[in-house]
């Protein structure tokens, strides 16, 4: 029969050798003594080194005892009447970069941003965000900001000077346009500031332009729909959910809200199991197709082979060219029948920039009922109206003389664009060419003047992400630096004098009617719209046909095909140069501070790549060089389950210049440049590349080798919808089972299985809750939890040796089924994500080797760990059997009372980023910033539950934990969290969310990791399931399980 | 940050951790007695001496009637209105000055208080009568530790002599019955004396060392001169200057928070000169001109207070931070002040009698550990408490009398490290 096995290396699944060795020790690096330098070798013998420790130590106490630094305290000279130092003050804002629009909340403590949340008002993420959101606060305090405006790389000392520059300069245009390039812009008032600078400039233009285009869509719904625009997706209606490559819960669109809407359909209600069907079709293995119900893969270029397949499947029309692939035409038959089977409550998604695929597309959601119920045209996404071509005609025009002045805000064409030299070549030939960027990036260095615009912290502002949908930006600081707003300047050009905050505060006083309304809707942060009913678009036919004739007599791809992908993490490259978007691991490959080429495991055999032993447990990998339509690129390679044999893919948004900041400088490789233009739009994947191995090496820093469970497999859990239907006790049953040995009459471990008292806990009692099947593995919780707890980064050099610093880490798991001859069959892949972070262990294993008591059990059953108390024996991550906690082997904060304690060379630039002043204004000052030689981890966010207890104090009242929607205590996870995924609180409390979900709402579904050792974490997991025929189940693995179970069964300590 | 300031602190500590081990332990009465007494008396009477009210030492026998002095202290203006003699006698003698009333003191509380007060000026009978004239409250026991230390010193003398004596008196026997004895060794060279000597030396150099280190950082008593001369006797003290006026960020913050300039200036812009209170003097005894001090109060707003206009030249005032905890502790006065209705004097010592602030307790983890394990919360009064369902049974079933910080977790490392 099937073995199931579940994975997060390869070494793990072959349980090779060099796997087994590396588990072996409990820190995978030798330890940091030099070689040839133990204490047996030792020059100084011990007795002088006696004399110098006693010397030293005397001389320290004699230096330090009678004196102490005379601290100053400074009140404000005058008190802004609604601040108090100490109490943190939140402000309701809206991040936007590229175009994308997440409304948010921003926490000021004594002035200064520390920390987004999400917006809980908002209609459409409803609280949600992503990894780039809960960054962005880093990139106010970004080191490689610009600070002032400049002309010719020169500081220019004031506004007015610049602005008289500039216009004399306008002055000398002559006939030539003036163009407008930004990205896609959403907001209500900025349009009118431009529509303003449009008329004053006759003749000019204004382009939009995206890094990561829907173009190809925008197209094809001007010529099926009639409306250039795109529709609601609304994944929460959808029963049947088919994606053609589109990763709508990373990086596609609107992915905040996708997510929501996905988690909706995909929440298993024990009554009533029904839950989404979710099919992905796609050619690597990305964030979505992870998440997938079923996933099939093929060559980038048979995209519209596959659309027109489904089309054809749907229709009923018979197939003229047949897929070759017999999966993979499986597979379009199941998904067919899926989406006809339900009718009105399907969608079909896709991610491609072909206008023709994205037609047909539309052709198949008009056939499964789509239009009008899953696609909603009543509220229209704003967030992507750049358009390819006129990118394409722009850079013609440059090159041809045409424009004569060239203003570029939050767009960085001369970095991402599909031809980045011609617009290099073409910018040289425009006379006026000013930059509103951020920073000195690729194209603001080659223009003449640049006026860097507001962080959106620092700004005003506004943005419409769907029609109706707005939400306000406020500044929550005064700007950092010499900076002024782009539609200021804007204004001023175009001749009116009013500052955009005035613009922008009259244009929503006179739209909302009153001051009070303008002010309630600022404080909100966002305007929503009565819900209507979903409107449907008037669907023509006519281009379908066309566009299925274009699409099979499409070229085919060669032997092998390269597909572009943006990461979760960076996203087009904006923010690369922020740390902590870099040292987020790929929900995916879990690599940190790269991109890289990744390919299946057939290719690199091809390749002469040896997946052996060694592969996966070294981090050095072969590289090979890429050759495309004239370019060639050297990349490193990771090899993956879950890819198309023949792709190749590789991340944008890596390789920036040395002036994007210190941390985006020098990691990974450029490959926009390997985006071309076909005519129409985008192409974000090339046909046929020639690739060969380099012999090269290269470190590629990841950490799927780190924290492994050493051959525990009770981690994850995973079941089929139809399993959890026919026997919803199975995993129940299960735990039953682990309890038989030690708690025979009562069932429970507590009472009869261990020597310990049974605390009673008498207050409130933490608990968390973590929803396999909602968690989609994005890593908005990493970077939450970073921003919240000081958590410190410690560069690639320090990620390679397995130093990383996260508090919570998201297990990516690889499911694959063994037949009896011992080969994997690595096509039907299961992944599963697993948030893991301190479980705070009623019985925890790590309480009881600490020889100084630094790490203990609170009476709210939080395992508590005090940094100054600790001493670094790391014997409590030895002894962890979930390997959550972080040994602090270098002073990567800078923390330590010892000067020059951080060597410059050997920690990484970003290292001391984040410990510039400018930097450091991020920290959290309610929590401590640890230095070299102590353990740290996840404290369950206990400064916001001292906080949120010391509110209910306050007011007199008990503390609310979630019962009927009133919180006084989240964590940094739950409120990042844009599924609500995660669910805390005080599991005392029988009404509080937490307790039902464990007590009444999921009993069938609640596991604890690795619940045989009986170390009773505090933090509970429901089952992921999945919506497939194919067998996922535990019945198998339960039978596996349990045997070893039996052998394994641990007694606690 | 960059200036040092000196601070000889481990001697005191020294002495003090000495004289705690000492000393008799007080009764649990007494030390509620004190707290009670440093949080409603304090800020107007003294043990001693007369304040705005009259020393309190002796208050029991010139007041014979106890209900009376019950009576007086809930509510002295009703028993002025009754005519009785001592209660108008005292109204008059103290300029006519209304004693508080504090309604919510029971007549235990205040037998408490007395009974504190009883104790508080007499000498500890352990003692033979000599007493302190440092303020710390248990300084008194340091000179039996030096009655101590000279008695030891006497009793070592004794018993080397009578070890000589011995080693003599040997010496001659063995003359006498004519034994060959070894040349004798002087006791400066004698192994056993200088081993002694040895582990005295160590031990105390250990001890001293020990509570040296412990004593670094910790700076209690430190007083620095701050740029004005602001003082709390004058302000709290004398005018009665509720302490939230101006450190209202007691109630709502972690931090209780200097208050800003213009909060000084809601009172001085009217009052401009010191003029009517007592002299006042520096800790070295330097007199100091309280108007003058108002002056740099002005100077620092940015006010002309010929024109009565502000200049728009102000800047913040720079205070020494007198009361500093490491990075490493998170302290909460809102927790403090608001939730746990802790009077301000219980940690900052009795402040409104500071002319210029000292630091009245060490901070150290033991201080305060030590009052989280004697100190109750509000525990039927504030309702977040309800959830301790368990405490609360306890209480009515009479298993339990009240609930201490500590017994709702409040010693765990969590609490205040994080």
């Amino acid at each position: 029969m099937q073995q199931k096995k579940y994975w997060q290396n390869l070494g793990e699944l072959k349980d090779s050798d060099a796997y087994r060795d590396s588990l072996k020790d409990e820190f995978a690096e030798e330890l940091p003594q030099e070689a040839g330098s133990g204490l047996a070798e030792a020059t100084a013998p011990r007795r002088d080194f006696l004399k110098y420790v006693g010397f030293s130590t005397a001389a320290a106490m004699a230096a330090a005892s009678c004196e102490m630094p005379v601290k100053k305290s400074i009140p404000y000279l005058n008190k802004p009447e609604n601040t108090i130092p100490g109490v943190a003050d939140y402000y309701a804002s809206t991040w936007v970069q590229d175009g994308n629009a997440v409304p948010v909340v921003v926490k000021v403590r004594d002035g200064r941003p520390i920390k987004i949340e999400g917006n809980e008002l908002s209609s459409l993420t409803g609280g949600g965000t992503s990894a780039q959101v809960q960054a962005s606060v880093l990139d106010l305090y970004d080191m490689a900001r610009l600070r002032f405006p400049i002309a010719d790389g020169k500081e220019v000392t004031s506004f007015e000077a610049f602005d008289k520059m500039v216009s004399a300069a306008m002055a000398g245009i002559g006939s030539t346009k003036v163009v407008l390039l930004t990205s896609s812009v959403s907001s209500p008032t900025t349009l009118a500031a431009i529509a303003k600078f449009l008329e004053k400039h006759p003749g000019s233009e204004h382009i939009q332009y995206d890094a990561l285009s829907a173009s190809g869509m925008l197209l094809a719904n001007e010529s099926t729909y009639g409306r250039k625009a795109i529709p609601a997706h609304r994944f929460d209606k959808a029963k049947v959910i088919v994606s053609l490559g589109a990763d709508f819960l990373g990086t596609w669109l609107n992915p905040v809200e996708f997510s929501r809407q996905y988690a909706a359909g995909r929440k298993v209600v024990q009554s009533n199991p029904e839950m989404s069907k979710h099919i992905q079709f796609e050619s690597m293995l990305s964030l979505t197709g992870a998440n997938a119900d079923d996933r099939y893969v093929h060559r980038p270029s048979e995209t519209g082979a596959v659309a027109l397949a489904l089309y054809n499947a749907v229709s009923g029309a018979t197939e003229a060219k047949p897929l070759a692939d017999e999966r993979l035409k499986k597979g379009i038959a199941q998904a067919a029948a899926a989406l006809k089977s339900a009718q009105g409550a399907a969608l079909v998604v896709s991610g491609s920039n072909d206008p023709d695929v994205q037609i047909l597309v539309n052709a198949i959601n008009e056939a499964v009922g789509a239009n009008g119920t899953t696609i909603d045209w009543s509220a229209p996404l704003n967030t992507r109206k750049g358009s390819d071509a006129d990118m394409a005609r722009l850079i013609t025009e440059m090159k041809d003389g045409k424009v004569g002045a060239l203003l570029v805000h939050g767009v960085n064409p001369a970095y991402d664009c599909f031809d980045a030299k011609g617009f290099a070549d073409g910018l040289k030939k425009v006379a006026v060419s000013v930059s509103f960027n951020d920073r000195e990036d690729e194209t603001t260095e080659l223009c003449k003047y640049a006026i860097p615009d507001h962080h959106y912290l620092e700004s005003w502002g506004d943005a419409e992400a769907r029609a109706g949908h707005v939400s306000f930006q406020q500044p929550t600081i005064a700007p950092l630096f010499k900076t002024r707003a782009f539609q200021t300047s804007l204004l001023l050009w175009s001749g009116d004098a009013t500052n955009y905050s005035d613009f922008f505060k009259a244009y929503w006083v006179g739209k909302l009617g009153s001051q009070e309304a303008f002010d309630k809707a600022l404080q909100d942060g966002v305007l929503t719209p009565q819900p209507g009913a979903a409107a449907a678009a008037s669907f023509s036919a006519a281009e379908v046909v066309p566009a299925a004739n274009r699409v099979s007599s499409a070229k085919k791809g060669g032997k092998t095909e390269l597909a572009l992908y943006a990461k979760v993490s960076l996203g087009s490259g904006k923010s690369a140069n922020n740390p902590w978007l870099q040292e987020m691991p790929d929900p995916i490959t879990k690599a940190t501070w790269d991109n890289y080429a990744m390919i299946s495991y057939a290719k690199a055999k091809e390749l002469g790549i040896a997946i052996d032993d060694n592969y996966e447990v070294e981090a050095t990998k072969p590289t090979i060089r890429v050759k495309a339509g004239g370019r060639e690129l050297t990349l490193p390679v990771l090899a993956i389950p879950g890819m198309h044999p023949d792709v190749i893919a590789v991340a944008v948004g890596y390789g920036r210049s040395e002036k994007a900041g210190k941390a985006a400088a020098n990691v990974g490789t450029n490959v926009y440049p390997l985006v071309s233009f076909n005519g129409r739009t985008f192409d974000y994947h090339v046909a046929d590349v020639a690739c060969e191995r380099t012999g090269e090496d290269y470190l590629i820093a990841y950490t799927q080798t780190h924290n492994q469970y050493e051959g525990r497999k009770e981690v994850v859990r995973e079941y089929a919808l139809s399993e959890l239907k026919s026997h919803p006790k199975i995993l129940l049953e299960q735990r039953e089972k682990l309890a038989e040995d030690y708690a025979k009459k009562t069932g429970d471990y507590r009472v009869e299985g261990t020597l310990y008292p049974n605390y009673p806990y008498p207050g409130p009692k933490w608990g968390m809750s973590i929803d396999l099947n909602t968690c989609t593995g994005c890593g908005a919780c990493t970077v939450a939890c970073t921003a919240e707890n000081n958590v410190a980064v410690v560069g690639k050099s320090e990620v390679l040796r397995n130093h990383e610093m996260h508090w919570l880490r998201i297990d990516r798991y690889f499911a694959t089924y063994r037949d009896d001859s011992g080969k994997d069959d690595l096509d039907s892949l299961n992944v599963v994500f697993m948030p893991m972070m301190c479980q705070h262990c009623d019985n925890a294993p790590c309480e009881n080797v600490c020889p100084v008591n630094a790490t203990n059990h609170s009476s709210e059953g939080i395992n508590q760990m005090t940094y100054n108390r600790c001493i670094g024996t790391r014997y409590c991550a030895n002894n962890c059997p979930f390997k959550v906690r972080r040994f602090n082997w270098a002073d990567y904060t800078g923390a330590d009372s010892f000067p020059n304690n951080q060597e410059e060379g050997k920690l990484d630039p970003a290292v001391f980023q984040m410990n510039d002043d400018l930097t450091r204004m991020v920290l959290n000052p309610d929590v401590t910033v640890r230095s070299r030689g102590v353990i740290e981890k996840c404290s369950f966010c206990v400064q916001r539950l001292q906080e949120g207890k010391l509110k209910a104090k306050k007011e007199d009242r008990p503390l609310e934990t979630g019962a009927e929607g009133k919180w006084d205590v989240r964590t940094a996870c739950q409120q990042a969290c844009p599924t609500n995924a995660i669910v805390f609180g005080n599991v005392n409390d029988p009404k509080s969310p937490v307790s039902k979900i464990r007590n009444e709402e999921q009993t069938a579904r609640v596991f604890y990791s690795l619940e045989q050792l009986h170390v009773l974490p505090n933090v509970s997991y429901l089952a992921k399931v999945r919506n497939t025929d194919r067998h996922v189940g535990l019945a198998a693995a339960h039978a596996e399980g349990h045997a070893e179970g039996a052998d394994k069964a641990e007694p606690a300590h | 940050m960059t200036s040092l300031r000196s601070f000889p602190g481990n001697i005191p500590c020294l002495l003090l951790t000495a004289s705690l081990l000492l000393a008799p332990s007080s009764s649990l009465r007494a030390q509620d007695g004190k707290q009670l007494f440093n949080a409603k008396c304090a800020s107007c009477h003294a043990v001693d001496k007369n304040l705005v009210g009259p020393a309190l030492k002796g208050v029991e026998d010139r007041w014979p009637d106890r209900d009376k002095l019950y009576a007086w202290i809930n509510n002295s203006s009703a028993l002025i209105k009754t005519g009785y003699p001592r209660a108008v006698e005292v109204y008059n003698q103290f300029n006519k000055i209304q004693m508080t009333a504090f309604p919510e003191l029971k007549p235990a509380d205040i037998d408490a208080i007395l009974g504190y007060i009883a104790t508080a000026g007499t000498p500890k009978p352990t003692e033979g009568g000599a007493t302190g004239a440092a303020p710390t409250d248990d300084s008194g026991s340091s000179d039996s530790g030096l009655l101590y230390g000279i008695l030891t010193l006497v009793l070592a003398v004794v018993a080397l002599i009578l070890l000589q004596v011995n080693s003599n008196l040997r010496k001659m026997t063995d003359e006498k019955e004519g034994a060959e004895t070894a040349e004798p060794i002087p006791f400066w060279r004698n192994k056993a004396y200088i081993a002694l000597a040895a582990i005295i030396l160590f031990m105390g150099g250990g001890y001293m060392t020990f509570q040296s280190a412990q004593g670094l950082g910790r700076s209690k008593n430190y007083q620095p001169e701050q740029p004005i001369y602001y003082s709390h006797t004058v302000h709290a003290g004398i005018n009665q200057i509720s302490c939230l006026y101006c450190h209202g960020g007691a109630q709502d913050s972690k931090h209780a928070n200097i208050p800003s300039v213009n909060v000084c200036m809601n009172c001085h812009m009217a009052i401009n000169e010191y003029a009517k209170g007592p002299k006042l003097y520096r800790e070295d005894g330097k007199e100091v001109d309280g108007t003058a001090e108002i002056r740099k109060l002005y100077q620092y707003a940015g006010w002309n207070p010929d024109t009565k206009t502000y200049t728009g030249q102000g800047k913040p005032i720079e205070w020494i931070r007198i009361h500093n905890l490491p990075d490493h502790v998170y302290f909460n006065h809102a927790q403090h002040v608001k939730a746990g209705k802790v009077q301000c004097q219980t940690c900052h010592g009795e402040i409104q009698k500071m002319g210029e602030v000292y630091q009245a307790s060490d901070l150290s983890m033991g201080w305060c550990i030590n009052c989280h394990r004697e100190t109750k919360v509000q525990f039927t009064d504030n309702k977040y408490y309800s959830i301790y369902e368990k405490f609360h049974e306890d209480i009515k079933n009479k298993r339990l009398d009240s609930v201490t910080v500590e017994k709702i977790g409040g010693t765990e490392c969590q609490k205040c490290h994080y």
